[in-house]
Parts: C-alpha cells; sequence; structure tokens
C-alpha cells in the first residue's frame, strides 16, 4: 500500500468513525435500516391519459418551451423543417442515431447529420426517455445512440416525443428506469429538462438561454 | 476564506450605507426571489411532501454511516471513485492531485458552496491551474474577485450596472469592445465566452444537491445548464460534496426535488435536473472518461447527534434567505464566511466556532419567517437560541452584555421583583409624545430611531386582569 492509500483509507476510517461515535454505534449495520415512510405522489401525477397528455402540454408551455402536436412518426421530417423556417433557423440538423429510422429525406430541404453534437451544431434534434406531465419536463438519457451533448450544446433542441412516452411523474421515470437498467442501476447520465435554459443571476430577472439550448421545441406525435 | 465574522457590526452597518448593495438586494421581494407562494398554492400536496422531506433526511442521518458506505459502493461499482476527506485541505490535495494526474492546465466549474469552504480557486491558481466559474453568477464574481453573497444567487448584490462595468472591463481582451447594458446582451456575451472554456477545459468540477446511495449517483440541479456542459465535455468530472447530501433512493430523491425547486424560485422543476453516474459506458458516444466524487466532512460528523443536526437537513434551497428581513438589508458579504443568511447564521458556528460565529445567530429578530418557509422545517430560531445559550456559556460576549444578561436572567427567575421592575419602567418610560429621542442605556437604538414610549400598564398586568383572555 503506497502513502497516499494509506492516509486514503485511514481518513476514511476516521470519517466513519466520527459518523458512528456521534451516532452512538459501535460497529456497520448489518442490513439496511428500516424505514416505513411512503414518499407521497402528487395527484397531478397520476392522471388518466387524456388528461395527462393535456397537463404535459400546459406545463412544457408554462415552462416557456414550444410544443407542436401532429399525427403519424412519418410527419415528424417536416414538422421539423416548418419549426425551423418559423424561427428563420437554417434547416441544417444534427439528429441523435435513435432517429435514424425517421423518413429524414421527405423534408428535402433539412440537412441531417447524425451523431455527438459539434460545437458549430445549431440544432439538435433527439427523441426522449420518457416525460413527465406533472411538471412538463422531457427525460433524457445518454446511451449508444443519445448523446448526451445533443441536448446542451445546441442553441435549439428539438424533441421528438411519442404520446405514449409522456408518463405520470418522477416515480414513472423511476419505474422505467428500474425495469429497463436493472435495480439500483443508472445511465451514465440522465437530464431532466423543464424549458429552455436560462439565468436569474442579474437582479433576479430571467433571460433564456443561459448556456444550454435558448430554444426547446417539443414535437409531439400522436397516433393517426 | 479567512471568516471576518467577528466584524459583522461594522460590515453590516457599511452595507446598510451601501446604495447599489441596496438596489440589488431589492429585486429579492420580486417574483424570483419570493416566487414560492404560487407554485406551492398548485400543489396541495405541499405539505404531506415537506413532511416526507424532513422524514428522510432524519432517517439518513440517522445511519449515515451506512448510506454512505453504501453510496461508495455503487459508485465504484459503476467504475468511479470516492475520496473521503476529514478537512478542507485534504479535499484541496485531492483535487489537485486528481487535476495533476491528467495534466490538467484548466478546469471548468459548476457552483458549488463545498469548493468555497475548500478555498479551491486560489489553491487551484496557485498550482498553475485556472479555474473557470461557469455559473454567470459564479462567473460575474470570479471577474470581481469576490465571493458568493448568496447560496443560489451569488451575485445578487451586484447591480445590472455594475456587471456591464465588469464584462466591459474583462472582455475588451477578448474581443468584446463594446459596453452592452440590456441583461439579455450580457448574457449572450457571457454564453459566447464561456462556450469556449467548457471546450477547452481538461476537467470539470461540479458541486452536488444530492448522492443517492441506491444508485451511486450524484445530482446537480441547475437553470442555466452550466454544470452540465461543465461535466460532459472534460476527460474527468469531479464532484464536491459534504456527507450530509447523501440520501438512500430514486424515490426518496423524487421527494426532495419536488420541494426544492418550489422553495428556490417557485418553478415547478428547475431546468436541469441531471443524475451523473460513474464515467461514460464503452459504448457512450459522450462524457466524461473518469469520475471522482470527494465526500467532505469538516466538521459535520460532529454535528450528528446534537441539538444542531437539523441544519444538516437543509437542501440548499435559499428560501429562508429571501424571507429574512436582515439578509435583505446587508447581504451577504457582511455575514463574513462562506454561508449567510438564516442557514448560514444557524451552520457556521458549527464550522468555525462559535468564538468566531457568535454575531451571525445574535443578529436575528427571531421573527420565525425563515422557520416558516423552510421545506425542510429547520427550527431556525431554535438554532440561534442554541448558539447564543452556547456563546453565553463560553462567556464569548463582552463582560458588559454579560453583565446585563446576567442581570436579567436573575429577575426573570424572580417573578415579583421582574413584575415590579416592569411597573416602575413602564412608569418611567410613558410618555405623552409617546417617543424617546434619547434614552440612556440605549444610545445604539436611539442613534438611528426613536424608543417608543410604554403606554398602558405592563403586558403582566394586563393579562392578570383580563384573567387571560384577549377582549
Amino acid at each position: 500500500m503506497t502513502a497516499g492509500n494509506s492516509r486514503a483509507a485511514t481518513s476514511r476510517a476516521e470519517v466513519l468513525g466520527k459518523i458512528r461515535k456521534s451516532l452512538q454505534r459501535d460497529a456497520p449495520l448489518s442490513e439496511t435500516p428500516s424505514e416505513s415512510g411512503v414518499n407521497p405522489v402528487p395527484a397531478r401525477a397520476q392522471l388518466p391519459d387524456a388528461e395527462r397528455l393535456e397537463l404535459f402540454v400546459r406545463y412544457a408551455e408554462a415552462s416557456q418551451a414550444s410544443v407542436t402536436r401532429i399525427k403519424g412518426g412519418e410527419n415528424v421530417p417536416k414538422a421539423v423543417a416548418d419549426f425551423l423556417a418559423g424561427q428563420n433557423l437554417a434547416p441544417k440538423i444534427r439528429v441523435a442515431p435513435e432517429l435514424d429510422q425517421i423518413p429524414w429525406e421527405q423534408a428535402p430541404l433539412l440537412e441531417a447529420e447524425f451523431g455527438k453534437a459539434d460545437p458549430e451544431d445549431a440544432v439538435g434534434v433527439t427523441g426522449a426517455y420518457c416525460a413527465l406531465a406533472e411538471t412538463g419536463t422531457i427525460m433524457m438519457i445518454s446511451g449508444e445512440d443519445r448523446p448526451s451533448t445533443l441536448t446542451m450544446l445546441p442553441e435549439t433542441h428539438v424533441v421528438v416525443l411519442r404520446a405514449d412516452q409522456v408518463v405520470g411523474g418522477l416515480q414513472d421515470g423511476w419505474s422505467r428506469l428500474r425495469e429497463d437498467f436493472g435495480e439500483g442501476q443508472m445511465p451514465r447520465t440522465a437530464i431532466f429538462v423543464t424549458g429552455p435554459s436560462r439565468t436569474g443571476d442579474i437582479e433576479l430577472t430571467m433571460f433564456l438561454g443561459a448556456h444550454g439550448p435558448r430554444r426547446l421545441h417539443i414535437i409531439l406525435v400522436e397516433d393517426d | 476564506m479567512e471568516p471576518t465574522t467577528l466584524n459583522f457590526k461594522a460590515q453590516a452597518r457599511d452595507a446598510l450605507a451601501d446604495e447599489p448593495l441596496r438596489s440589488a438586494l431589492s429585486h429579492l421581494s420580486g417574483n424570483v426571489g419570493r416566487g414560492r407562494d404560487a407554485a406551492i398554492a398548485a400543489l396541495p400536496e405541499f405539505d404531506a411532501l415537506r413532511d416526507r422531506a424532513v422524514e428522510i433526511k432524519n432517517h439518513t442521518l440517522a445511519n449515515l454511516d451506512f448510506y454512505l458506505e453504501k453510496f461508495e459502493e455503487k459508485v465504484n461499482e459503476s467504475g468511479g471513485h470516492v475520496h473521503w476527506c476529514r478537512d478542507p485541505e485534504e479535499a484541496r490535495e485531492k483535487v489537485l492531485e486528481l487535476c495533476q494526474s491528467v495534466d490538467a492546465k484548466s478546469v471548468t466549474k459548476g457552483k458549488s458552496m463545498i469548493s468555497e469552504e475548500m478555498e479551491l480557486n486560489p489553491f487551484l491558481e496557485e498550482n498553475g491551474i485556472t479555474p473557470v466559474e461557469t455559473d454567470l453568477g459564479e462567473y460575474i464574481i470570479q471577474l470581481a474577485g469576490e465571493t458568493p453573497s448568496h447560496i443560489i444567487a451569488p451575485a445578487i448584490h451586484k447591480t445590472k450596472d455594475q456587471v456591464s462595468d465588469l464584462f466591459h472591463k474583462h472582455h475588451q481582451a477578448l474581443g468584446k469592445m463594446e459596453r452592452l447594458s440590456e441583461g439579455e446582451d450580457l448574457v449572450a456575451e457571457a454564453r459566447d465566452i464561456l462556450r469556449d472554456k467548457y471546450l477547452a477545459a481538461d476537467v470539470g468540477i461540479t458541486g452536488a444537491n444530492f448522492l443517492i446511495s441506491e444508485t451511486g449517483s450524484t445530482v446537480i440541479v441547475t437553470n442555466e445548464g452550466n454544470g452540465d456542459l461543465t461535466q460532459m465535455l472534460p476527460k474527468m468530472h469531479i464532484v464536491l460534496a459534504s456527507l450530509e447530501k447523501v440520501v438512500p433512493n430514486l424515490d426518496d430523491v423524487a421527494t426532495l426535488l419536488r420541494v426544492l425547486a418550489r422553495s428556490a424560485s417557485g418553478q415547478e422543476m428547475s431546468v436541469y435536473t441531471t443524475f451523473s453516474t460513474g464515467p461514460r459506458r464503452a459504448d457512450d458516444p459522450d462524457g466524461p472518461d473518469a469520475f471522482h466524487v470527494i465526500l467532505l466532512d469538516n466538521g459535520r460528523s460532529e454535528m450528528l447527534g446534537t441539538e444542531i443536526q437539523d441544519i444538516l437537513r437543509c437542501i440548499r434551497c435559499g428560501a429562508c434567505f429571501a424571507h429574512c428581513p436582515v439578509y435583505s438589508s446587508i447581504g451577504g458579504h457582511a455575514y463574513g464566511w462562506v454561508y449567510s443568511g438564516p442557514m448560514g447564521a444557524a451552520l457556521t458556528p458549527a464550522l468555525i466556532g462559535v468564538e468566531q460565529g457568535h454575531h451571525l445567530p445574535s443578529a436575528s429578530p427571531i421573527c420565525g419567517r425563515c422557520e416558516e418557509v423552510c421545506p425542510m422545517r429547520i427550527p431556525l430560531p431554535k438554532l440561534f437560541r442554541h448558539w447564543r445559550e452556547r456563546a453565553f456559556e463560553q462567556k464569548v460576549y463582552g463582560a458588559r452584555v454579560r453583565f446585563a444578561q446576567n442581570i436579567w436572567g436573575w429577575a426573570a427567575r424572580h417573578p415579583r421583583i421582574y413584575r415590579l421592575a416592569g411597573r416602575i419602567a413602564a412608569n418611567m418610560l410613558s410618555r405623552p409624545s409617546g417617543r424617546f429621542r434619547w434614552l440612556p442605556f440605549a444610545g445604539g437604538w436611539t442613534k438611528s430611531r426613536d424608543f417608543p414610549a410604554a403606554t398602558g400598564t405592563t403586558f403582566a398586568d394586563q393579562w392578570r386582569a383580563k384573567r387571560g383572555s384577549r377582549s
């Protein structure tokens, strides 16, 4: 054991020792301490399907995201192109590989490249892991075909969200994660995004586009 | 940072005379400062969530060793490392060692109060590493060479005009020649300049709002997204956290998140709530290659099981700041150390000693608004009284104060004498004009305002006469 390692071990033992002394405990607990409390789930995080979708849209818009509702996944490219045109943005997009099944060529003006974000990319287009009606929040996770940089680097973030991805609240997000990744497992990055980036650091006035995207646009895809 | 808490009185006096500061602080009573009411009204379950949040933290603190060890185990499992540090010196040595292990020249930083406790920035600079603060407020005060004056709005003491001047002065060298005056433009310029810093950084350092024992994740909550760019672009992510940030599991974090943003800024949820677990996975296209968590004790372990343990429930929302008449008048720097406002007044004596920190809990009218708005139901006034008692016991007050307190204490234990003295005082202090411009032994009061004259009989006498009824 090197000197550094032994010092680290000493610090660890000392800190834990002090905690146990303060807690008047001689040895580590052998099992998880029991706790009977229940985390309340707000009623608005448990709404039936139709209301849930409306609540999601309402809170997403309240957080200053914009939402377009379309029918059918094949209309996504047009919806993206229309949004960019409406904002006077160049139709050049960096797309998360998870969306490579979308027929991007159907919007001929769109120039789509796939992969993680470059600093020059102005528009990032991604899917979402799920979305929370409770607060109008998009849940993003990292993975092979889901680069995290697409959520944060480009000035405009367009999210393609299927209506069946909108869940009630945070705890539903956890359930999905536990199902997909296993109990106690997480992807490297999980970001809950509620509206575009902002700051209140100058005289407590909110300005959009601090470091993350200035615009967050959600294309909500419902079944035909 | 060397505490100047003993100069609290002089610092508070200066703050009261500081016009730009008073103008800057006036925004605290606005929507962002006190936005909690509307958000809370829209969530009928808020009080139930608060009760549960208190329960979660109390349970965790009562089993802190268990949850920290489990957290460490999970971090290791996901390929990260935990470094236990007894004090700030050890913590910053560790951070330096980690930075040097990847030959870091520049380091971007998300907002972290633990970094302030560690005095990390000057230490990194001394060792040839450039720290760049990326939270806009932190960036502003880094340019100004100052420390945060608020736990979540670090540059709240600056007016827009002062920010304009600072940017103009420092950004010219970077080719930004124009002095901007609109908030929007200032934000855009900082965004532009910090972009390059994110991309150039070798290490990203963030704080943590929570550590999750179940998964080994660290959580940050921001509105800007600076903490995300800070951690996903460089090759190493270092998290600075104090021991009490750990919570058992994801469901518990959901409860804490539900009370945090609403209490902080009145948002339903902050813009970015980010969970980081280990380094990037084999298939991930981006993210840091290495993940380290610095776990700092710095006196917390000794607060467990004592009367002041309650302050370790604090989730740093800042609600108590916006609702404190003292903080709203003098701002954070007058407090003289890292933490200010009501939570700072309760925590500081525990971290730097009551001899150094005793003025802070004394400077409170005990109006109780902080406790009322605290999502974690921390009994702040009770903690102030705790420190006042310790300060009295340890004789840190001057002889005159102690003499007066002893007399009062003696009288209070002799009700007859107390009542008699009360009657005499009520008589002597009544006056037709209703006020005193000057009073002996009360010059400190009458120097800046009139002392109201007593009217009628004492409270105790009225209480007796009415047999305890109000009308």
